[in-house]
């Protein structure tokens, strides 16, 4: 299906990340935004609450962060595609609801513009330290899907890929983002409404009566929802359930419940990872990134190719899951892979663990407040050839 | 390609922000060129020194701050003291005349001011002295054409106020083109 015109804003625009991702959501037919306020994130909500009321969606700005993500999720169940942003203390505070949204199996997008942290930290400043909340934040086992854009026109396409993702597997989907990236104001070439396309949300055939909100598709893929309004009385809970959505409060309705979240991450992971690779064949070294921090090594990698040191790069487009094949694949061709992000090492212990000591493993870490300097990644290069 | 970057310091309020939005679309969107910009948050940018970096470049812009400024537009002494010593040592600062007190430059560095307070008051409206300031900016520098920089104001200042702020871009280029660079030069100090 293709995006609507009248919520496409095609043309060349001036815009920030944080505008753009609102209008990526906007594209993508978000028609429900519930969220508080909290920098660096707020302009998201901004402009969703100014766009909106002219495109038949609804905007409410929530009593806080958990309200906010369970509107998002309620809004979901009541039809809607729908959408929340915060940041690193917001974040926290919608961990547990976050969780309630994978166990119900509800699609919805969640924006996460990373500041300095922990606790009130740094607001008006970058970083990329709550990648491992992002996968661990909320309690239990599940697998979640997370993309990280680099630049303004990347949150707007990343936008509609996050809200396609929520739909094709029926679970909330995050985006990654920070501070550089959503107050960073680039060209965004938004395209014409008919090369949009977008994953519709699937309802189920049956008639009411005879469906549940978990059942098996026929294709044996993601359970169709069930349509509000059109008569299907039924039941959903953030306890372990079975097909029905009643609750069923033993082991082997536990395995199946939660093997069920997992596996439609797992056992789809080619399809959801999304990497951008570069130099890799002659590759001695590789560099790995995700966010503002794949941009900023740019530069550090190009003087190091021009001395003659084989590096290659992989920009991480989905953090979540990790691509822990290729990474494996990797360990064993080159002699060192390293992780830059701005944080003390996160998705490096990801990339160290599937590396499993066949290659040498580095980190450039940052405490966050600024993106890194390209001399101190450059040097990180230097050090893992000797 | 070469890069160009730039920094716009004023109080907030001066409309430092709106003139770094400027320039980037005049480049990115009105021009061929690629521009990021950045900008101060927070308190320290709500009413006192505040900034906005605008990073202009033929290729993509992989590191989105600047460094060390080619190009200052200062609209306050604060800014300017406070930004002063990070400009490039070949850097041009442009400079609001009336409410920036020049200290000695560097060997290399040139300045220019423009009295952007008193010929926005002229038209009429103190508050486009931001715009006069960018008129001033496209006939002092080779960033890029006029033209792309007045598009850019068009389509960026608020309805109904378009007239104005191109009458008040004009104004300051005209200041830079016609008065000769030799007596700008002079009332360095």
């Amino acid at each position: 299906m293709k995006a609507d015109p009248k919520n496409v804003l095609t043309g060349a625009h001036y815009l920030d990340g944080n505008h753009a991702c609102a209008e990526g959501a906007i594209a993508a037919g978000c028609k429900f935004f519930a969220g508080y306020p909290i920098t660096p994130s707020t302009e998201i909500a901004e402009r969703v609450s100014r766009r909106f009321p002219l495109l038949g969606g609804v905007f409410i700005q929530m009593e806080d962060e958990l309200a906010s993500m369970n509107a998002i999720l309620g809004a979901a169940w009541g039809g809607k595609k729908t959408m929340s942003c915060t940041s690193g203390p917001g974040f926290c505070l919608m961990m547990e609801n976050f969780g309630l949204g994978l166990m119900l199996e509800t699609p919805t997008v969640l924006v996460n513009v990373q500041r300095g942290g922990p606790s009130t930290g740094l607001p008006t400043l970058p970083g990329q330290a709550d990648m491992m909340q992002a996968k661990w934040g909320s309690h239990g086992d599940y697998e979640v899907i997370a993309l990280a854009p680099d630049s303004p026109q990347e949150s707007f396409e990343l936008t509609i890929h996050a809200f396609n993702l929520s739909e094709k597997y029926r679970m909330p989907v995050l985006i990654m983002t920070d501070e550089c990236v959503g107050h960073m104001t680039e060209k965004v070439v938004i395209p014409e409404a008919d090369q949009i396309d977008l994953v519709e949300r699937r309802f189920t055939k049956k008639k009411p009566g005879e469906a549940w909100p978990y059942d098996p598709a026929d294709d044996g893929g993601i359970s169709p929802m069930l349509p509000v309004g059109e008569g299907h009385r039924f039941h959903i809970t953030g306890l372990t359930h079975d097909h029905r959505g009643y609750p069923v409060i033993n082991a082997e309705a536990h395995e199946q419940n939660v093997r069920h979240m997992i596996d439609k991450v797992v056992k789809n992971a080619d399809d959801i990872i999304w990497l951008e690779e570069k130099d890799i064949d002659d590759a001695e070294v590789v560099l790995m990134a995700y966010g503002i921090s794949s941009r900023v090594m740019q530069p550090a990698i190009a003087k190091a190719r021009k001395e003659g040191i084989k590096v290659g790069q992989i920009k991480m487009v989905t953090v979540w899951p990790f691509p822990e094949k290729r990474v494996r694949e990797l360990a064993s061709k080159v002699k060192s892979l390293i992780m830059v992000e701005l944080n003390c090492g996160q998705m490096f212990l990801e990339m160290d663990r599937c590396a499993a000591g066949k290659c040498k493993t580095g980190l450039v870490g940052h405490f966050g407040g600024t993106v890194h300097k390209p001399e101190d990644i450059y040097k990180a290069i230097k050090e893992s050839i000797k | 390609m070469a890069t160009t970057e730039i920094r716009i310091t004023g109080f907030g309020g001066q409309g430092v922000i709106l003139c770094g939005y400027i320039i980037g679309k005049g480049a990115s969107i009105f021009h061929d060129q690629h521009a990021t910009l950045t900008q101060s948050f927070g308190p320290e940018a709500r009413g006192s020194a505040c900034s906005a970096q605008v990073v202009v470049s033929g290729d993509r812009i992989l590191y989105p701050y600047v460094t060390a400024p080619h190009v200052m537009l200062a609209m306050s002494h604060d800014g300017y003291i406070t930004h002063k010593d990070s400009m490039a040592k070949d850097g041009i600062i442009l400079y609001e005349k009336d409410l920036v007190k020049l200290e000695k430059l560097g060997p290399k560095q040139k300045a220019f001011g423009v009295p952007a307070t008193r010929i926005a008051e002229e038209l009429g409206r103190k508050i486009v002295l931001n715009i006069v300031m960018l008129g001033f900016f496209a006939g002092a520098t080779d960033v890029m054409p006029a033209e792309s920089l007045r598009k850019a104001v068009e389509s960026s200042v608020p309805e109904g106020t378009e007239e104005l702020n191109l009458k008040a871009f004009d104004r300051g280029y005209e200041y830079a083109v016609k008065g000769s660079k030799t007596k700008a030069e002079a009332e360095v100090a």
